[in-house]
């Protein structure tokens, strides 16, 4: 092996090179490919259990930490290491890569080969960037991972896949670049080095702190997307095929979020602070306007888009009260909404593999023709209700918690999400699942069968686990969130 | 005895989890094994709810010896630097709900076997009834306000899927959508007010809460500058807000109506007797919390005067018998929710426990008239109908009696001493409430006692199809009837003084002397019962509802004419009645339309002209315009700006490579 055999370079490369080998099989052997794939994924899911088991749960510090020199006349190096924050995405990401290998498996039939390595290819890069410690690595993870989703929006997506794959370049091609310049320009304050955690350490005034601040909040705000930066993520979600909208809704759009818990927060604490203002009017906008929006779509994943946007305003919020509650509320609803994100569109893509339209109109009455499918999608419903009960709850529960004692008109307008949620999702859910079966294509529709039964029902599982139970996902958190915070605390500005 | 013995030997926390596990283990049985049971699919949730009653009576046995449990069952979670638990606070406020619950539950559960027999939803129907139950008692077993908000918003949950039962009804689905979303309106509030909790007092537990809340009084806060509110009002009345949404109280009482879109046990069980009063639970746990606040109170007392008086009106036009029954809930919910506002607690949980007791059977008996009537709801179809139905008729009357608060039965009781008690009330705005309240029992008479004639007595009006096959219901439905009489008759008087004077309840009762105006009503009759019916029958409330019955046998048995030619007289009243206060033509016409106008007005107006118009595509042109040349580059080939990209990659790293190196 040329690299390395830590815990975390293992389930980065293994899907990357897995990915190529399922490419040298190529499309005319579709059956090996799958299961190729299928075992390239679970091994990658195997390789970041331990990271689960052996996580000390009693430390902020990095944990699992391979470094060596990558190119060491820029003092690049190859620094992987994990903390609490980025744990579950991590899991999440591996888990989610093997649900969606067997999702797909009887509905692309198009370049199956070539469709499922950009999904392992992209799985390592994804873990990539929740590892990376070095500002260098960390990019070049975030750009590459896009590569894929790209090619599988622009080659497996839908009618106006062009367009939207155009947009979705430029939105987040564009952020990215400021994010570098950012990136460039700590290199020479802190001596040298592409260190993220020297970076933390580094001493900055607050003019420089606000400029950087503003450049990662492009690259962040356009992946979560915040308000007013999120037109793409609708029209990427509706050209996507349906593992594409799950890795984007349930993977990709958490990168933002990381990126101002591992970057903005500890790298610009007074810059944060400063404008902590402008990211609660952002997150509110996303909670009220957004909703709003999602309740008269028309088109099912367009819907869901607008939720996952809305949800993710709860995220944002939560970040910048700079409590402990809500900032783990905000990485609980990450999670969350990784598993209920990933389940609506799941379910949108089997109710699409039977009647290629999302269009909302042309259903009503499934419940009589599919009640295991109906039963499972209402677990998921009520998660993205944010039922107690359900993951969905715990995130914007402990967000409104956390954001009372600091802002309690920024919570109040927060939980005006609980009336809208349940309008857009309840509705939807009324129109598509409810009602009697007035076409007969719908008449015709076949309840899940055994593969589609254990993905969503996996999912449906983890909804409701930690719902019930979500001490275990906290206790995971605890420490790092705590030490961001006291890393946010302090300020940076020299003198 | 043994079975005492060795229920003692228990660990305690067993028996209580049993409670709301049992059920819940009854509906999960019904649920995933419901297509293989068919038929038999009754028989796990009836075991489930039966193990909970038998257990609610022995924890209501040990309370009143003295052994009450507060305790933790597991950590939740560990919210920031909060530990928040799920966990059982038994006491006697609790046992009282616990039996109630069940009580009721195992009737509806034995019922519903008649009911929806060969419907092709049976077994899902009884998952659902069994999961309501455990989350109704999650509810009332609740040691924190993050369970208790659980248990609530589960009740809402399952309330939203019996409404939505027969989901190929397009009224159903808007009823139970409508019923979701205004609940979410209250939960809105309460929610805030939990969170306003989790600030002032740091915890979510109750007796961390109850014990902070006297150092809170007189504290005040700012949420606009230069309005400084009282913390306990503020948290006093946003908690009120949520059980304004649960206990259909006006003006969030609009979906309770249509919640009679879904069977009718569910009518009787959860829109009746257990989750609506979910709301009045909450206010009398919270006791602590509303006894600090005397504005809060207020806004409480009329509130409720003012559902029990209006909404009754409405009954008064209603055709539907269910929506008759309804809004007869409605205004017996008003009348609970006034007596939380007089400090009245024990008289609001009195009433809503005789209230479960008459107003299920009512429902429940209702319902076997209309199984009998082929699933005819119109009483002006009806009439005639005792000569076919003889049990369903004496206890329909029974429960009408019950309602109308004829001495001796159990609605006399609680109704009389809520009204007592206002009277005895000091809070600003009590003498108006007593005035409605006490009008309140006329117009009851009047629409309970119409829709009995009419359904009852009278010429029948059925078609000949429907007359010919008129029976008795089977015995499952009958029995649990005649076992809901029971307590619809006796409860009154033989819980008037544990729980209606508030002897039993007073320890988990916080009552200022100031303000408890039970103990000043019974201070006129010195807490003598018969002196207190003596009372009553000399009353106006009495005379009043004995009015209102015979207007009704005078209208509508003697001279049924009359009220065809009253309403042409009375037309503007009965407009209003009809439109019910405009109430829902309001919600349709601004809220729901004002909604989906800004939704739309923000999509394509915000989203697609501005932001992707002007801005994202306006600046994609303005740069395609600025240089021709660059749009040779856009290609739509996804492959070039993949290969562009990663050649702009390397071309970076090779950059600083030459220029660093």
């Amino acid at each position: 092996m040329v690299f390395p055999a830590g815990v975390l370079t293992d389930a980065i490369w293994a899907p990357i090179l897995g990915g190529f080998l399922v490419l040298a099989v190529g499309d005319r052997n579709g059956r090996l490919a799958r299961w190729l794939a299928l075992a390239v994924s679970l091994l990658t899911f195997v390789l970041t259990i331990p990271l689960l088991t052996r996580f000390n749960t009693h430390t902020a510090a990095m944990q699992f930490v391979e470094r060596i020199p990558w190119i060491p006349a820029l003092h690049i190096h190859y620094h992987l290491g994990i903390d609490g924050i980025s744990l579950w995405f991590i899991l999440l990401t591996s888990f989610l890569t093997v649900l969606v290998v067997v999702a797909s498996w009887t509905s692309i039939q198009k370049r199956v080969a070539q469709y499922l390595a950009a999904f392992l290819i992209m799985d390592g890069l994804m873990i990539g960037v929740f590892c990376a410690l070095d500002a260098i690595l960390f990019y070049v993870f975030w750009e590459a991972m896009l590569i894929p989703m790209f090619l599988i929006i622009g080659v497996w997506g839908g009618a106006r896949r062009v367009y939207a794959t155009i947009k979705f370049f430029l939105y987040t091609f564009l952020g990215s670049v400021l994010m570098l310049v950012a990136l460039l320009y700590l290199y020479f304050q802190s001596g040298h080095s592409f260190d993220l955690l020297t970076y933390q350490e580094t001493p900055l005034g607050l003019g420089p702190q606000i400029w950087i601040f503003l450049a990662f909040l492009m690259a962040f705000a356009v992946k979560i997307p915040m308000w007013p930066v999120h037109t793409w993520l609708p029209d990427a979600h509706v050209e996507a095929p349906t593992g594409g909208s799950v890795i984007l809704a349930a993977v990709m759009l958490k990168m933002g979020a990381y990126g101002f818990l591992r970057l903005s927060l500890p790298i610009t604490p007074d810059a944060s602070h400063h404008l902590a203002w402008l990211m609660i009017l952002l997150s509110l906008v996303a909670i009220v306007y957004i909703a709003l929006v999602a309740i008269v779509q028309q088109d099912m994943k367009k819907l869901i888009a607008y939720s996952s946007i809305a949800h993710m305003g709860f995220v944002t919020l939560g970040l910048f009260v700079f409590t402990a509650t809500a900032m783990e509320g905000s990485i609980l609803q990450m999670l969350s909404h990784g598993f209920i994100s990933a389940a609506m569109f799941l379910c949108v893509g089997v109710l699409y593999d039977r009647m290629h339209t999302r269009d909302i109109h042309a259903y009503g009455g499934v419940a009589s023709v599919m009640p295991v499918f109906a039963t499972l999608m209402m677990v998921f419903a009520m998660g993205n209700v944010g039922l107690p009960g359900t993951s969905g709850f715990v995130g914007e529960f402990m967000v409104v918690l956390g954001t009372y004692p600091e802002h309690p008109w920024a919570a109040i307008l927060a939980a005006t999400g609980l009336v809208t949620g349940a309008a857009y999702t309840l509705w939807l859910f009324k129109r598509v699942i409810f009602g009697a079966v007035f076409r007969p294509e719908v008449a015709l529709l076949k309840d899940l069968n055994g593969r589609e039964v254990l993905v969503l029902g996996s999912l449906a599982v983890l909804t409701l686990l930690m719902g019930v139970w979500p001490a275990p996902f906290l206790d995971i958190v605890h420490q790092s969130v705590h030490h961001l915070l006291g890393q946010a605390a302090v300020s940076k500005i020299p003198g | 005895m043994w079975l005492t013995d060795w229920l003692n030997g228990l660990p305690p926390m067993w028996i209580y989890l049993l409670i709301p596990l049992a059920p819940l283990a009854g509906a999960l049985v019904a649920g995933l094994g419901g297509w293989a049971l068919r038929g038999k699919a009754h028989r796990a949730p009836i075991a489930g709810v039966t193990v909970a009653f038998l257990l609610s009576l022995y924890v209501l046995y040990r309370v009143m010896h003295g052994i009450t449990y507060y305790g933790d069952v597991y950590t939740w979670g560990i919210l920031g630097h909060l530990r928040v638990s799920v966990g059982f606070d038994i006491d006697s406020l609790t046992a009282v709900m616990l039996v109630v619950v069940t009580f009721v539950s195992l009737c509806v559960h034995v019922y519903t076997i008649g009911y929806m027999h060969g419907d092709p939803g049976y077994a899902r129907f009884f998952s659902y009834i069994a999961l309501f139950t455990f989350s109704m008692l999650m509810l009332v077993m609740a040691n924190s306000f993050l369970q208790l908000f659980f248990g609530w918003e589960a009740v809402g949950l399952v309330s939203y899927l019996l409404i939505g039962f027969w989901f190929a009804r397009e009224s159903a689905n808007q009823a139970s959508l409508k019923a979701f979303i205004v609940n979410r309106v209250g939960d809105f509030g309460f929610l805030v007010g939990i969170a306003a909790i989790y600030h002032y007092c740091g915890s979510l537990d109750y007796r961390t809460v109850f014990a902070r809340i006297p150092d809170l009084a007189g504290q005040t806060f700012s949420l606009v500058p230069g309005h400084p509110w009282s913390v306990l009002t503020w948290i006093a009345i946003l908690l009120f807000v949520g059980a304004m949404g649960k206990s259909a109280q006006v003006p969030l009482h609009v979906w309770l109506p249509e919640s009679m879109e879904g069977p009718t046990p569910i009518s009787a069980l959860i829109h009746a007797a257990t989750m609506v009063t979910a709301g009045i639970f909450m206010v009398a746990r919270m006791s602590a919390i509303y006894e600090q606040s005397a504005t809060a109170l207020t806004v409480i007392l009329l509130v409720g005067a003012i559902t029990a008086l209006f909404m009754g009106l409405v009954g008064l036009v209603q055709n539907d018998i269910k929506r008759i029954i309804a809004y007869s809930t409605l205004s017996q919910l008003g009348y609970m929710t006034a007596a939380l506002g007089v400090s009245a607690f024990s008289a609001a949980i009195f009433h809503l426990m005789t209230h479960a007791f008459f107003k299920a059977l009512l429902f429940l008996a209702a319902g076997s008239v209309i199984h009998a009537m082929a699933n005819e709801q119109d009483i002006r179809k009806m009439g005639g109908l005792r000569r076919y139905m003889p049990v369903t008729y004496v206890t329909f009357l029974i429960g009408s009696l019950a309602l109308a608060g004829i001495p001796p039965l159990a609605g006399f009781f609680s109704k009389d001493l809520i009204i007592e008690a206002v009277s005895a009330s000091q809070l600003p705005g009590a003498r108006l409430a007593e005035c409605m309240l006490v009008a309140g029992a006329l117009v009851t008479g009047l629409y309970t006692f119409r829709m009995f004639f009419l359904v009852f007595h009278g010429r029948p009006r059925m078609d000949e199809q429907t007359r010919s096959h008129l029976h008795e219901s089977p015995w499952v439905i009958t029995v649990p009837l005649a076992v809901l009489a029971v307590p619809a008759v006796a409860s009154g008087w033989i819980f008037f003084s544990p729980v209606g004077l508030g002897h039993f309840l007073a320890s988990s009762l916080t009552i200022r002397p100031s303000l408890n105006s039970v103990a000043e009503a019974a201070a006129q009759w010195h807490g003598s019962m018969a002196a207190f019916v003596a009372d009553g029958l000399g009353g106006w409330t009495f005379w009043l509802a004995v009015l209102g019955i015979a207007l009704a046998f005078y209208f509508y048995v003697l001279r049924d004419g009359l009220p065809a030619s009253l309403q042409t007289i009375l037309a503007p009243a009965v407009w209003i009645l009809r439109w019910k206060y405009g109430f829902d033509a309001f919600n349709q016409a601004v809220l729901v339309r004002g909604v989906l106008l800004l939704g739309r007005r923000f999509w394509h107006w915000g989203d697609e002209k501005v932001i992707d118009g002007l801005v994202v595509n306006g600046t994609a042109q303005g740069v395609g315009r600025a240089a021709l040349s660059w749009r040779r580059l856009q290609t739509g080939y996804i492959y070039h700006y993949a290969f562009v990209m990663i050649i702009g990659l390397i071309l970076f790293m090779t950059y600083f490579m030459i220029w660093r190196g």
